[in-house]
């Protein structure tokens, strides 16, 4: 058991606790190479991290960013897997397409949405001049503030924010469909059929039946969604590289490194945006206890 | 199956027996039960339309030359005229052939999750095994801590990660990826095996001690065979994380072309302008193929592997 136990340790605690160090430390990235894990330790690093205006438009983008994906990617899993869950002929084909999103890629994935995207010869554009009649094309990921006429009013809109919660939602649904569905398809059909005999609709038996025996997985894919999308790198770099209004968090950590060139202060933006997802999740169990839920 | 067919013919007594009951109940069922009727296969069409147009468009503007493109960017279909495989021939050729190196780029990256695969399932069988069956102190807290690390941004282990390999001489060299991707998914991979080999029932087993195999035998001999599959669930699992990783790829090999992998090959391309949108599109196919074809000859396998314990709710 113990080589386990020592693998367990060497890949989970010691990097998080090294993390930890690092970031009270003074360490830029030329020194790397002979960093020494007992330097004198400073509190630098978050004074840096804090007082520069960054983090907080960096936390509220991040915030924004996930309750937007989350709740999108999982509603559209819910739809998903309500849409498919009577048999039918190429049902296999349909359930694996609609995994497709997840698997591929994500570098080729966001470099084919950053092409479609396009404003000038991407296929999104190309048809909303076309088809829909827009008079120009939308930078859809390089714009930090479009505007929206709505009735005669302006709006304005966080474009590239809002397609990159789009692209997460895409990306992402298949996850929530894929659990939902396993969920559903374990099931008891009865309360259904008697609610069925009992004359309620399809609405009210999946309001009633369906929904409150799916609220579990739901609540842990919610939590899971969260903590990903919090975290999330990889798709926002490779979509905006950060700019136009997306900046989360995690990009910033990114910056420190190799733009700044500063590893402590990276270090420190990373611990601090640990904490804050610690913080949020402790608040959403305690709301969870309230209401007298088990997770 | 036959629990849908009566749930049908059941659906059919109210609409049949309706007349005793208020008109309004009645419709509002047919009602429902009509437009969610058609409106499902309205669902099913979007959803397709949107999960699948991505894939196409990838591969149509990897078959058309980068001026058939700019033309008419409208068009979603190849015209015969056009239709080319020079991209891929570009983008695959090596540099000192005026290509792109994809072809190396591949082979790093098949190195690399392979590798990954076979170290991490050297590493997860054992562990899985020995938390299912063999009791130790602090069992639970184990399984929790794995859980735990898949929880951890990749962010957060990265620094201490790149630190430690620059130190060490890693940096640079796909050996560096490959102990990263093991670490990232160990974890994961006996999470998934423990499921299963706790199916495995445990009488099997001491039948075979009876009959005079040592715990390895019985390993070996009857326990990874009965849980074959949900091995395999998990070596496929790993190799689609390790071919799709991106973020230690560019930290560690970003300076290294020769070593780059197929993902950090592409994206560090699609930046410049002197490669056409088009080859780089062959490059997205050439990067994506292995794994739609391992995932579409996979599927039943791989999501009720990842989905496994979650039926329980």
């Amino acid at each position: 058991m113990t080589p386990t136990l020592v693998i367990v340790v060497a890949v989970v605690v010691v990097p998080v606790l090294w993390s930890v160090l690092i970031s009270f430390q003074r360490l830029r990235l030329i020194e790397v190479g002979t960093a020494n894990p007992f330097a004198a330790l400073t509190l630098d690093n978050f004074a840096h991290v804090l007082s520069s205006g960054g983090l907080w438009k960096s936390l509220g983008v991040t915030f924004m960013y996930t309750a937007g994906s989350v709740l999108c990617s999982v509603t559209l899993g819910l739809i998903a897997a309500m849409a498919v869950r009577k048999p039918f002929r190429g049902r296999t084909f349909v359930r694996a397409a609609m995994l497709l999103p997840y698997v591929a890629p994500v570098v080729a994935v966001t470099f084919v949405w950053r092409i479609m995207l396009n404003p000038e010869f991407g296929i999104v554009n190309e048809f909303g001049q076309n088809v829909l009649g827009w008079s120009e094309g939308i930078p859809f990921l390089s714009q930090a503030t479009g505007e929206l006429d709505v009735l005669g009013a302006t709006i304005p809109v966080p474009t590239a924010l809002l397609t990159a919660i789009a692209f997460e939602a895409w990306r992402y649904f298949p996850f929530a469909f894929l659990f939902i569905m396993a969920r559903l398809e374990a099931m008891s059909s009865e309360p259904e059929e008697a609610a069925l005999v009992d004359g309620a609709t399809p609405l009210q038996s999946f309001r009633h039946i369906v929904l409150p025996q799916l609220m579990p997985i739901i609540a842990v894919l919610v939590v899971l969604r969260v903590i990903w999308t919090f975290n999330e790198f990889d798709d926002i770099f490779l979509l905006t590289g950060g700019a136009a209004g997306t900046g989360v968090a995690s990009v910033r950590v990114y910056d420190f490194l190799t733009v700044q060139r500063n590893v402590g202060a990276a270090s420190a933006q990373s611990v601090v945006l640990a904490l804050v997802l610690v913080a949020l999740l402790a608040v959403y169990l305690l709301l969870l206890r309230r209401r007298g839920e088990r997770v | 199956m036959s629990a849908h067919a009566t749930a049908d013919r059941i659906e059919e007594v109210p609409a049949a027996s309706a007349s005793p009951r208020p008109r309004r109940t009645w419709s509002r069922f047919r009602i429902e039960r009509r437009t969610l009727g058609i409106l499902r296969w309205v669902v099913i069409a979007l959803f397709l339309v949107v999960t699948l147009l991505p894939f196409y468009y990838m591969f149509l503007l990897s078959v058309k030359p980068i001026e058939a493109l700019l033309r008419d960017p409208g068009s979603l279909i190849v015209a015969p005229a056009d239709f080319t495989l020079e991209t891929y021939v570009e983008v695959l050729a090596p540099t000192s052939a005026g290509g792109q190196g994809f072809s190396s780029f591949l082979a790093n990256s098949a190195i690399v999750a392979l590798s990954a695969v076979a170290l991490s399932l050297l590493i997860a069988i054992p562990g899985a095994y020995a938390i299912v069956r063999l009791p130790f102190f602090g069992r639970k807290q184990v399984s929790a801590l794995f859980l735990a690390s898949y929880l951890f941004p990749a962010i957060v282990m990265a620094i201490p990660l790149f630190v430690l390999f620059t130190r060490i001489g890693l940096r640079g060299s796909l050996l560096g990826l490959i102990l990263v991707y093991i670490a990232q998914t160990v974890p994961v991979a006996i999470y998934m095996m423990r499921n299963y080999f706790e199916t495995v029932p445990e009488s099997i087993e001491e039948a075979g001690m009876m009959d005079g195999l040592s715990r390895l035998g019985v390993l070996r001999r009857i326990t990874l065979r009965l849980a074959l599959p949900s091995i395999m669930a998990t070596g496929l699992f790993v190799f689609m994380i390790a071919w799709n990783e991106f973020l230690f790829a560019l930290l560690f090999l970003v300076d290294r072309r020769d070593q780059w992998t197929v993902s950090l090959g592409l994206s560090q391309l699609s930046g410049s302008i002197e490669v056409p949108t088009t080859v780089l599109m062959a490059g997205s196919v050439v990067l994506t193929l292995p794994i739609v074809i391992l995932f579409f000859a996979t599927e039943r396998l791989l999501t009720g592997g990842l989905t496994a314990g979650a039926e329980k709710g």
